[in-house]
């Protein structure tokens, strides 16, 4: 088993004829990923590598091949747009690529989608990735192998060099799972966590965290009251100023809450192996 | 991005918030001018983008034109917290009988706009709240409804406000909110909202914080930044779209992605050395970003040496190696580089970077430790 998706996800990739829409397409088919649609609007009719159909709507798409789960890699201003249309189209899993998405419109979308029921991964984040299964988004393929740690993170590229240790020491991840670095987003830290303690390939789980927000201390409380699964965990920015945002819209000290000293003293006192540094991680998990 | 108080109070002023009487100044003559044309006593304002200004001496009373124009000299001449004072507001007293707080911003737990008050304004509201954290109220907005009168309502009772400051309680919270979504604010604050001896309401003083995400569509906010805000590396990251911050050690650091930037400070800490920079070429940047951030690096004059750490997912190693290689001719780097490519197109991107004297290192540990060796 694995968890969000597997090799039976029939996935639609809104924004494919854009530069990364198709550079990403092509990987995630090459990885075996099935790729059932496309969307762009004016576009409708089109095929992609001869083997993705693309549509002008998603609702078109949907009907036309039953795909059930989309991922999003339109610029900012139009990404609200594109989660909204993919939640009204009736997909129960989207996964936004695009960073830069305004915050109130974010706000509203997050509700939006928590009406119909749909699941939303990101914005601003890498996506997910069963090894051997599906590649859904940006994490490179190749650096991971299938295996029993499930990873959940806020961020993208250190996402990939703790897969890329993990690969290394000869372990795999059950699946990796990038929650993105936005102030308000899909599925938390808590929401994936649920769902590795209730998969049955998922034996230890890896998190990895940044300052800003208090997500990892709820996680941490999370981790402590109702995981058995042991957890390792590796905080970045603890070089960081306060009150800078560090790149990624969530990523800040603010009135100084938020810092990687806290998060990392919630997450020891709630039994959780914290790394020094990110290849330190698989030394952690023997 | 911050905007000024005189500009945060004008956009309250649009959307139907009641300011005091005033005018914004860039020297003392004309703040002269302006407390004669306001009459009666007058309060000049520095306007910097930092919390504590009366306690810096920033913000002063005066009673008369000529004192006006004696304080607005001094203020004019101040650096405050390491920000000049280019700018004062000269704004007619105040009679205050009651200062109370009234703000908005994103509440990233519940992901709802979230209306702070206090009865116990005049401060800053971290202060309230840890010396008197009773005394905050909150009042959750469902984003898809918007604030509603009986929220405002709830929050007037609960910080028991007379009843006769209800309906221009009400109007001043509608206008600040309508201001907080029509700016695409991540805050909006009026602090202190103050009851006069005449019994009206008025913003005394406002600030504003805006969504660098939202300003495409708000071209007019954005050209009321103020430059002095950033250091000019940092304007000149903006504009090629870098997010870069600057620190004070010796190692320059050039990454993709804000969580392994701050990874990469990170173990260059842990082994002993001191980054001088977060920088985040962000996802799929060209050859041209890359440039532009060596560029922005190399300019550090403590620089001893830098670390580019690529991981490719949507970044192409092969793009940032042109970039490296584009910068090298274009701007003269003398300090030792440390470069690791890992992920998308590496082999292309370390193949192009094979014939450049370049230190290369193949895990995150063994790239920081060489870059702390190199610049000792």
């Amino acid at each position: 088993m694995s968890i969000l998706v597997n090799k039976d996800t029939r996935l639609l990739v809104q924004g494919i004829t854009g530069r990364e829409g198709l550079f990403h397409t092509k990987q995630m088919l090459a990885y075996g990923t099935k790729v059932v649609a496309g969307v762009t609007p004016g576009k409708g009719g089109e095929w992609v590598e001869e083997k993705v159909p693309v549509f002008d709507t998603v609702k078109a798409a949907v009907e036309s091949t039953g795909a059930n789960c989309s991922v999003i890699y339109v610029p900012a201003k139009l990404a609200p747009d594109a989660m909204l249309e993919a939640a009204d189209a009736g997909v129960p899993f989207v996964v936004c690529i695009t960073e830069g998405v305004a915050v109130q419109d974010m706000m509203k979308v997050r509700a939006y989608l928590d009406l119909k029921g749909v699941k939303l991964l990101g914005p601003n984040c890498p996506g997910l990735l069963t090894p051997g299964e599906a590649k859904v988004g940006i994490i490179p393929g190749h650096i991971a192998r299938a295996g029993n740690v499930g990873v959940v993170s806020r961020s993208g590229t250190l996402t990939y060099e703790v897969l890329n240790a993990l690969t290394q020491h000869g372990m795999g991840a059950s699946t990796c799972v990038g929650i993105g670095g936005d102030p308000v987003k899909g599925l938390n830290y808590i929401d994936v966590l649920q769902l590795f303690q209730a998969d049955s390939q998922t034996e230890k789980v890896v998190m990895i965290g940044e300052i800003g927000g208090t997500d990892e201390e709820r996680a941490a409380e999370y981790i402590a009251t109702r995981m058995t699964k042991p957890v390792v965990s590796f905080i970045a920015g603890q070089t960081a100023p306060p009150g800078r945002r560090m790149g990624h819209a969530g990523a800040i000290i603010e009135s100084g809450a938020g810092t990687a000293a806290e998060k990392i003293k919630a997450l020891k006192a709630a039994n959780v192996k914290v790394a020094s540094h990110p290849e330190e991680i698989p030394d952690l998990l023997k | 991005m911050k905007l000024h108080e005189y500009q945060s109070k004008a956009l309250f002023a649009r959307h139907g918030v009641p300011i005091p009487k005033g005018q914004v100044a860039s020297t003392a003559t004309e703040a002269r001018a302006i407390a004669q044309e306001l009459g009666g006593r007058v309060v000049v304002k520095s306007q910097v983008l930092v919390g504590g200004r009366g306690k810096a001496g920033g913000i002063k009373l005066a009673k008369s034109p000529e004192e006006a124009e004696a304080l607005a000299g001094q203020i004019l001449s101040m650096t405050i917290k390491g920000l000049p004072v280019r700018k004062v507001l000269v704004d007619e007293a105040a009679d205050i009988r009651k200062e109370i707080y009234l703000g908005i911003t994103n509440d990233r737990s519940t992901r709802r706009p979230v209306i702070i008050c206090s009865s116990e304004g005049g401060v800053e509201i971290e202060e309230v709240a840890r010396t008197n954290p009773d005394a905050i109220v909150r009042e959750y907005v469902d984003p898809l409804i918007g604030l509603r009168d009986y929220n405002v309502r709830n929050i007037a009772l609960a910080i028991n406000l007379d009843r006769e400051h209800w309906k221009a309680f009400s109007a001043i919270a509608m206008g600040l909110y309508q201001t907080y979504v029509d700016t695409d604010a991540t805050l909006a604050e009026i602090n202190p909202l103050v009851i006069n001896g005449d019994g009206r309401m008025v913003a005394l003083d406002g600030k504003i914080d805006l969504d660098d995400n939202a300003l495409f569509r708000h071209g007019d906010l954005a050209e009321m930044r103020d430059l002095d805000e950033e250091s000019p590396p940092e304007t000149e990251a903006r504009k090629y779209g870098l997010s870069y911050v600057k620190l004070d050690g010796e190692i320059g650091c050039l990454v993709n992605g804000a969580g392994l930037a701050m990874g990469t400070m990170d173990i260059v800490k842990h082994f002993g050395g001191e980054p001088a920079n977060f920088l985040d070429i962000g996802g799929g940047a060209g050859a041209d970003k890359v440039t532009a951030a060596l560029r922005i690096i190399v300019a550090e004059p403590r620089l001893k040496a830098i670390l580019i750490n690529i991981f490719g997912g949507i970044t192409r190693c092969d793009e940032v190696a042109r970039g490296v290689i584009q910068a090298m001719k274009e701007v003269g780097i003398t300090v030792p580089m440390v470069v690791r490519l890992v992920g998308t197109n590496e082999e292309e991107g370390r193949r192009l970077l094979a014939d450049a004297q370049m230190i290369t290192a193949t895990s995150l540990a063994d790239a920081a430790q060489k870059a702390v060796a190199a610049a000792k």
